[in-house]
């Protein structure tokens, strides 16, 4: 059946309107991601609140200004989340920015997270794309664009989300001197591998003999002691994306200090990356996009997800 | 066997047909009305496809070239892979170019250090984790027609398969593709670092079902062989029970590798051809895969096993060798080839509903079946909602077809007032074009469309496709019509 908006929605759309730039604020955890909002640009709030969790379904179906916090809260009283990262501020703030949670390895993409997604669009129309269900192939996947779009195609209002069962053990694990590419191979699916040059955490999560089992197998690789910790370490300020394999010589290139996620790619770094060049192709093929969802360019003016000056 | 019609007086050779032969050579190139018949239809019901020329490009360049004619001609394109789809999606509408990846099959690179193989469109899904296994990896998704459907097919599909219940469809196992748009520019989309700068173009052109351009190289991702698997066969007296069991396992935290259920017609015929070692007294069986680490493993093995059992299983059997595993999966894998003991042909749909739905809606498809007189045998991705019902028929008969068309309008309609989706994994092709519309609204087939102008502005690829009619790319006329009795 097709989506039929509740007055939450319809309320948001009038308040997107069809006039003037205009960008929906979250808790602004990300808000300089993709450049600076032009000034005169006014902020408009996306509904929040927890509309229908069906836990035997593994489906959460939100509001987009609804805190990830209050969200895993919820899910978390019937041993359930998402792929949203924890850090994350609103539920459609981390749809808008798109970056993957720190364990990424164990609860896959935040792309990967959403099954249907509601936007206002630049005309103020609430459009839907995707399906309630868990698995659907039904018409081009606009939710996977509208992911990372930085709200520059439309401005998330609600989604579905996929549910994940919460793992019954879980341990953080920190070691001096090991080689976090070796143990990535001799572990199955571990949740995190974090990196800093010289220390090494490991995110084990699974049932309990499950992780004891990897410990085991991370003691064999004989790499010195590994002592339980709370969590992750403070991660450095700028956050990069690189092949997987380059990680290994990220401490050469004198970039600062820096924690790197060891079989995903991402570094979070004391300097920015540098610039990194766009196709042509693929900036022309992008400004088309853009001009296809938002012909005047009022939705998040001054932001841009590809590098500033490309499209 | 003639590449190219040739005639004495070369002025009669169509000169699209002159232009692809020279641009991509004469054994590249086939418009005899026999081969071009060949290429007129897919592995779905429809049938009423007209191939304009055939092309078997070798490479990147060669579909530009393919490409820069058709703009140069006002021609349209259909890129093709196996022709496996059940949806239509490779039937030719309107005598396009076809552009088979059949000579692209290079398994380009192997990277292990990220976890990442780059394939050629035309390499075949089963051959792709053939040659990864002495690596210890394998392609995660596993449509039935793994062994000749190709991996730009499941690009263009977004591929499913029973092992998608934990892995993902093929969305989630693509990082990047080169894409040769349809006026001929050649972009790569995606990337092997963590997060590609930009939109998402990978995810919107994977599932656009040839309507965005042609992948001529694909980065998939390889997923590490699990080091236990446990398989399971569950035998019911209800297709209920099968139904409320599969619920209650999902219900249960376990996020089995698979969770596929037969019905009792299915299993006999498939215990009939290939003797998998179904119980054929059961009204339905279902099959259950859990994998991960050993430990993990046994305990989902055993809490499936439990939660069968409360629900009334009458028989609960763990595969005790990799041959007998092997041999239960063989039965689920060949049922559509076991089918063809029941009835000629078939018609195989494709739904989506809530798991809490699946036992009534099953009965529905079972009722719908009756109304119209026609026989159906359910094999379907229980695990994460998907039916599969294939309803048989024999074309013999006068107006069956008709019928065959109508039951499966109505198995549509139910799995959408059962808060369900129009496909699971066949995608919308144009079987199921025209259902659009009671799936979404103006506005949201309104944006579809601009999704596919941005990266189709003449509507080129693959027209008459996925958008039902009354959008500006469902309309095949949309580009210059073909001159009056050529290739049509």
């Amino acid at each position: 059946m097709r989506f039929e908006p509740d007055a939450a929605l319809l309320a948001f759309a009038e308040q997107v309107g069809t006039e003037g730039p205009v960008a929906a604020e979250g808790a602004r955890t990300r808000w300089d991601t993709g450049g600076e909002l032009r000034p005169d640009t006014r902020l408009v709030h996306a509904p929040a609140g927890i509309l229908e969790h069906q836990p035997e379904e593994m489906t959460v179906r939100v509001r987009a200004g609804t805190p990830v916090a209050e969200l895993h809260a919820a899910l978390a009283a019937v041993g359930q989340r998402t792929g949203l990262p924890e850090r994350a501020g609103t539920v459609g703030g981390a749809l808008a920015v798109g970056e993957n949670g720190l364990e990424v390895l164990g609860r896959g993409r935040v792309r990967d997270t959403v099954l249907q997604l509601t936007y206002v669009s630049a005309d103020a129309k609430v459009v839907t794309g995707g399906g309630p269900t868990v698995k659907n192939v039904s018409g081009f996947d606009l939710p996977r664009l509208l992911v990372g779009s930085l709200g520059t195609l439309g401005l998330v209002g609600e989604v579905i989300l996929r549910t994940n069962p919460i793992p019954a053990a879980s341990a953080w694990l920190l070691a001096e001197g090991a080689d976090p590419f070796a143990l990535l191979d001799a572990l199955h699916r571990p949740s995190a591998v974090l990196w800093d040059g010289s220390r090494t955490w490991v995110h084990l999560e699974g049932y309990d003999a499950d992780v004891a089992a990897e410990r085991d197998t991370l003691a064999r690789l004989g790499a010195g002691a590994w002592e339980p910790v709370d969590g992750p370490p403070p991660l450095p300020p700028h956050r990069w994306s690189l092949r997987p394999s380059d990680l290994r010589s990220l401490p050469d290139t004198q970039a600062g200090a820096f924690v790197a996620s060891v079989g995903v790619g991402t570094a979070w770094v004391s300097t920015p990356q540098p610039a990194r060049p766009v196709p042509p192709g693929l900036a022309r093929l992008s400004a088309r996009v853009k001009a296809q969802f938002d012909p005047s360019g009022r939705l998040n003016p001054g932001r841009s997800p590809l590098p500033t000056g490309a499209s | 066997m003639a590449i190219v019609r040739r005639r004495t007086n070369k002025s009669t050779v169509d000169p699209v047909v002159a232009a692809l032969v020279d641009a991509i050579g004469a054994d590249r190139v086939r418009a005899d009305a026999a081969e071009r018949a060949l290429f007129a239809h897919d592995a779905s019901v429809f049938e009423r496809g007209v191939s304009g020329p055939v092309c078997f490009p070798g490479s990147t360049a060669d579909v530009v070239a393919i490409m820069r004619i058709a703009v140069a001609h006002g021609r349209t394109v259909v890129p093709r892979g196996a022709g496996t789809g059940l949806a239509g999606g490779a039937v030719p509408l309107g005598s396009p170019i076809i552009i088979s990846t059949a000579r692209m099959n290079r398994l380009l690179e192997v990277d292990v250090a990220n976890r990442v193989a780059w394939v050629e469109p035309g390499v075949i899904n089963l051959d792709l984790s053939k040659q990864l296994r002495p690596l210890g990896f394998h392609f995660a998704p596993d449509p039935s027609s793994q062994q000749s459907c190709t991996i730009g097919g499941n690009v263009a599909n977004n591929s499913g398969g029973p092992h998608c219940l934990a892995y993902g469809v093929t969305s989630q196992h693509v990082l990047a593709a080169e894409v040769v748009l349809p006026d001929g520019e050649v972009v790569t989309l995606g990337g092997v670092e963590a997060e590609p700068a930009g939109y998402d173009l990978r995810g919107a052109f994977v599932g656009g079902e040839g309507t965005l351009g042609i992948a001529t190289r694909i980065a998939v991702r390889i997923t590490p062989n699990p080091p236990a698997v446990r398989t399971l066969l569950l035998a019911f007296a209800s297709t209920h029970a099968t139904a409320a069991t599969v619920g209650a396992v999902i219900a249960a935290g376990i996020v089995p590798a698979a969770m596929e259920v037969m019905d009792q017609r299915i299993t006999i015929a498939v215990e009939n051809y290939v003797h998998a070692g179904y119980p054929t007294d059961a009204a339905a069986v279902l099959l259950a895969e859990v994998d991960g680490l050993e430990a993990g493993a046994e305990i989902c093995a055993k809490r499936i096993a439990e939660i069968g059992t409360e629900h009334g299983a009458t028989s609960v059997h763990l595969a005790g060798s990799e041959a007998e595993r092997a041999q239960l999966w063989k039965g689920r894998k060949t049922a559509f080839g076991a089918v063809a003991q029941i009835a000629p042909a078939y018609y195989l749909h494709d739904t989506v509903v809530p798991r809490a739905r699946l036992a009534e809606v099953l009965d529905e498809v079972y009722a719908i079946a009756d109304r119209h007189q026609l026989l159906v045998v359910n094999v379907f991705h229980a695990g994460d909602g998907n039916l599969h019902p294939l309803l048989l028929f024999d074309r013999q008969e006068p107006g069956v077809m008709e019928r065959v068309h109508a039951a499966g309008a109505e198995i549509v309609s139910a799995s959408l007032t059962a808060g369900g989706v129009l496909s699971g994994e066949h995608g919308i092709g144009v079987e199921k074009r025209e259902h659009m519309a009671a799936m979404f609204g103006p506005d949201d087939l309104d944006h579809q469309n601009r999704l596919r102008r941005a990266f189709d502005p003449a509507c080129r690829a693959n027209p008459g496709k996925v958008l039902p009619t009354g959008h500006s790319c469902a309309d095949i006329q949309t580009l210059e019509s073909v001159p009056t009795g050529v290739w049509v």
